[in-house]
């Protein structure tokens, strides 16, 4: 069991990382759409710290939530993924290897950038470490409700579409605490509640987001 | 017993059984209607702050209600049909969802008219209202995903799966007033607790939340029958009913 997890996930990473430079687009995605606000909004320094939280969490939703297409759709195409379940790997081990593939990929390089982001923002040190606490707790999560949508959308033809409106009203809780833990850091008050929350959100959709998304996988394929 | 219990999976006997409640049904909603609103619009207390705007509740709180009840109904319907692969739980839950987000959209609206005399502001991002946003959203959602399959089973699967998703929400919504607590006001009616609002007033939204709760039944009735004529177009008992009817 724990050997065909990780094979999973050591396969899910190779294929993504050999497919040219894919996995780089959701990281230049986060860049670029941040960097749009200064332009589009202010550059005061005081303003933008202000809006950064929220700049920061929307970015890194939207990033994540271009980055799944990726990881299913090809291999639902080609038939990699009937293969896969018919291999006796069952679905929810499939959805928790490949949403463990698609953050390490994509979720954590957002994690590691987020803090630069902060630094162009303006945000002080401790906003900026919470920044980064709270999307490493957070993104995963996005990973894995992303799976469930993905997944209930993989056989139809403007999936995409349909996917962000399945997905985001189901990302809001995630987003609220998100930049709800930045915004208190940055005034300074505790942050513990906020990024306690988005743990036990992580647990809750590590529990249950693999066997949604490996029915709604079935649904797709049968 | 278990007999009636197993005819609720037909689709030709549900029809006849809701073509006879539906008179009765149609009745009381029209009863309860009058009676709630001659309570609620005419003869409860005002407040003694908002005066007459108060009775605005008497269309907002049944309504915010009901759009919860709906969505539950329609996660749980879906999860029997998902489970049991049974055809009319999947047309219950179905026939839910454009009722729920019409009443999701009702309380947003009526919420948005009591809010500019009493708060100053049709709309405020307060965690209660932005939760029955997020609550119209997965009703779109639902809507969306279901039609967007050919295959009408795939979609039945696959919209209850997204329900049962949703209704995780759920309870976050119940909960946010507590969590965030900003400016919506906590829940006034309790089971626990004697309620904090006066005799009439409560009996007026009672009424009202009844004559909503018989309205929806009602709506929902009808909306059963439409889909299972549309899904049992091919079998025979349609297609005689359909030929009497001319």
């Amino acid at each position: 069991m724990r050997g065909s997890f990780s094979a999973l996930v050591i396969r899910e990473i190779s294929v993504v990382l050999k497919s040219q430079n894919e996995f780089i687009y959701p990281i230049a995605f986060f860049f670029i759409v941040t960097s749009l606000f200064p332009l589009a909004v202010t550059p005061d320094p005081v303003q933008l710290a202000y809006i950064a939280p929220g700049v920061i969490w929307v970015a890194a939703l939207l990033s994540i939530l271009l980055s799944l297409n990726g990881f299913y759709q090809s291999d639902y195409e080609e038939g990699g993924l009937e293969q896969l379940l018919l291999s006796g790997v069952s679905g929810p081990t499939i959805v928790l290897s490949k949403s463990l593939a698609n953050w390490l990929v994509t979720g954590l390089p957002l994690v590691i950038v987020a803090p630069l982001i902060g630094v162009l923002f303006h945000l002080d040190g401790e906003a900026n470490w919470i920044a980064f606490l709270s999307l490493l707790i957070g993104t995963p999560s996005l990973c894995l409700i992303g799976s469930i949508g993905m997944c209930l959308t993989l056989g139809l033809r403007n999936g995409g579409v349909l996917l962000t409106l399945l997905v985001l009203p189901l990302f809001i809780p995630v987003l609220i605490f998100g930049a709800l833990s930045v915004q208190a850091a940055s005034l300074g008050d505790t942050t513990s509640g906020q990024l306690a929350i988005l743990g036990a959100m992580l647990i809750l959709s590590i529990m249950l987001a693999p066997f949604a998304g490996s029915a709604a996988m079935k649904i797709s394929i049968d | 017993m278990w007999t009636w219990f197993f005819q609720l999976a037909s689709p030709k006997w549900v029809f006849q059984f809701i073509e006879k409640l539906l008179p009765w049904f149609r009745a009381i909603t029209l009863v309860l209607f009058i009676a709630g609103l001659f309570l609620g619009l005419l003869y409860s207390s005002l407040d003694y702050q908002q005066g007459n705007t108060v009775r605005i509740l008497y269309i907002h709180v049944p309504g915010a209600f009901l759009s919860m009840f709906a969505y539950v109904l329609m996660a749980i319907t879906g999860a029997i049909g998902f489970i049991w692969r049974i055809k009319m739980a999947h047309i219950v839950s179905v026939s839910c969802a454009p009722i729920g987000a019409i009443l999701t959209l009702l309380t947003l609206i009526s919420g948005a008219v009591w809010g500019k005399p009493t708060w100053g502001t049709y709309w405020e991002w307060d965690a209660r209202l932005t939760s029955y946003l997020i609550l119209l959203f997965l009703y779109l959602g639902f809507m969306a995903l279901h039609s967007a399959f050919d295959d009408r089973k795939s979609g039945d699967r696959a919209s209850a799966v997204l329900a049962m998703v949703g209704l995780v929400n759920i309870p976050i919504i119940h909960f946010s007033v507590e969590w965030w607590n900003t400016l919506h006001q906590g829940a006034t009616i309790s089971k626990l607790e004697k309620p904090s609002m006066d005799a009439d007033m409560l009996a007026a939204l009672l009424t009202m939340i009844a004559a909503y709760q018989f309205y929806f039944l009602t709506v929902l009735m009808q909306r059963i029958q439409g889909e299972i004529l549309v899904r049992e177009k091919l079998t025979g008992w349609v297609r005689k009913l359909v030929i009497a009817s001319k």
